[in-house]
């Protein structure tokens, strides 16, 4: 269990989280990165680049 | 076997592909691009690497850099070169003889605009390097012409002064998007949207297409004209047939998999793993 680095929601994750994998908190919308597992850290996700695709 | 998973954020993707290596008994290396380092000569315990960057610079130069090393790379940082740059994509594609909108390229505003009134109105303004559908521009007359390109000059990075410009195709509201895995034309959509642009970055709408053999031997063909590889094919049906639009090399799958059916992600692990026998 965490919370939300946005609005404080408490926000707890699947079994297979993985560091680097991007959530959306449902409370405020805000996109979200794990950034560690032990202890489960989030922090917002970066901004889009510009040579950010596919 | 030792596989490496190159990536920055872990998206849907990336998830369904970690899950599919895990079917296979394989589980990757991450090689999270954010805290690589290199020193040119260090040669990790990898057998190969999978490319999932999202930032396509860090993914070319990561891709070259593996590859220096003797580590082979899907894709390949060719690949990764050409099919991020729309100007040496044309030119792949071109020199393989598959059709596509007509284009022109132009360095300056002037010679730019002398372009796009060679090609005849409306074309779309690309940046060479870009995704998702973002900073396009539909240029329907002079006057506008005239506007955006002294703002991509003014206001853009120096490379949105290296101009791409393309006849606008009218597609009926879709493309199709096919999805190519070594030798093979696996699967097909078509994103169909209002708006000109259809990405589903963009809010365009996945449906199933079938794969007909000429989606499948022109999305093969324009996937070897680049490289080859796992690819993903844009293809606009035009009054001429289709046409290569574009093809990108971090293919993106997440609505395509229960709109076709097909284990996409289950296909692209075997392939990997294939390569490494």
């Amino acid at each position: 269990m965490s919370e939300c680095p946005v609005c404080g929601a408490e926000i707890s994750l699947a079994s297979d989280t993985v560091v680097g994998e991007l959530l959306e908190c449902t409370d405020c919308g805000s996109e979200l990165e794990v950034t560690e597992l032990k202890p489960l850290t989030l922090a917002e996700a970066p901004e889009s680049e510009e040579d950010w695709g596919e | 076997m030792r596989v490496g998973l190159l990536h920055s954020l872990i998206r849907k993707e990336e998830k369904l592909l970690l899950e599919a290596f895990r079917q296979q008994s394989v589980t990757p290396i991450m090689l999270d691009d954010r805290k690589l380092t290199f020193d040119l000569e260090s040669v990790p315990d990898i057998d190969i690497v999978v490319e999932r960057c999202i930032n396509h610079s860090r993914a070319m130069h990561g891709l070259r850099l593996f590859e220096s090393l003797g580590i082979r790379c899907i894709n390949s940082s060719d690949v990764a070169r050409i099919c991020g740059d729309k100007i040496l994509t044309s030119l792949a594609l071109k020199e393989a003889g598959l059709a596509q909108p007509p284009i022109r390229v132009a360095f300056t505003e002037d010679s730019a605009l002398i372009a796009i009134e060679e090609l005849g109105y409306p074309v779309v303004l690309k940046p060479a390097v870009g995704s998702w559908g973002r900073l396009l521009a539909k240029v329907n007359d002079r006057e506008s012409a005239e506007a955006i390109l002294e703002h991509k000059t003014v206001l853009g990075s120096y490379h949105h002064s290296i101009f791409y410009i393309q006849k606008y195709v009218e597609k009926q509201g879709r493309d199709i998007r096919s999805f190519v895995v070594g030798n093979e034309c696996i699967a097909a959509i078509y994103r169909s949207s209002s708006h000109w642009i259809t990405n589903t970055a963009r809010g365009a709408v996945a449906t199933g297409c079938p794969v007909t053999d000429e989606i499948a031997s022109l999305s093969v063909a324009a996937a070897h004209a680049v490289g080859g590889g796992v690819l993903a094919i844009d293809l606009f049906e035009s009054t001429e047939g289709l046409l290569v639009n574009e093809v990108n090399y971090t293919m993106e799958f997440r609505n395509s998999i229960d709109t076709t059916g097909v284990n996409i992600p289950e296909r692209v692990v075997t392939y990997v793993l294939e390569q490494l026998k």
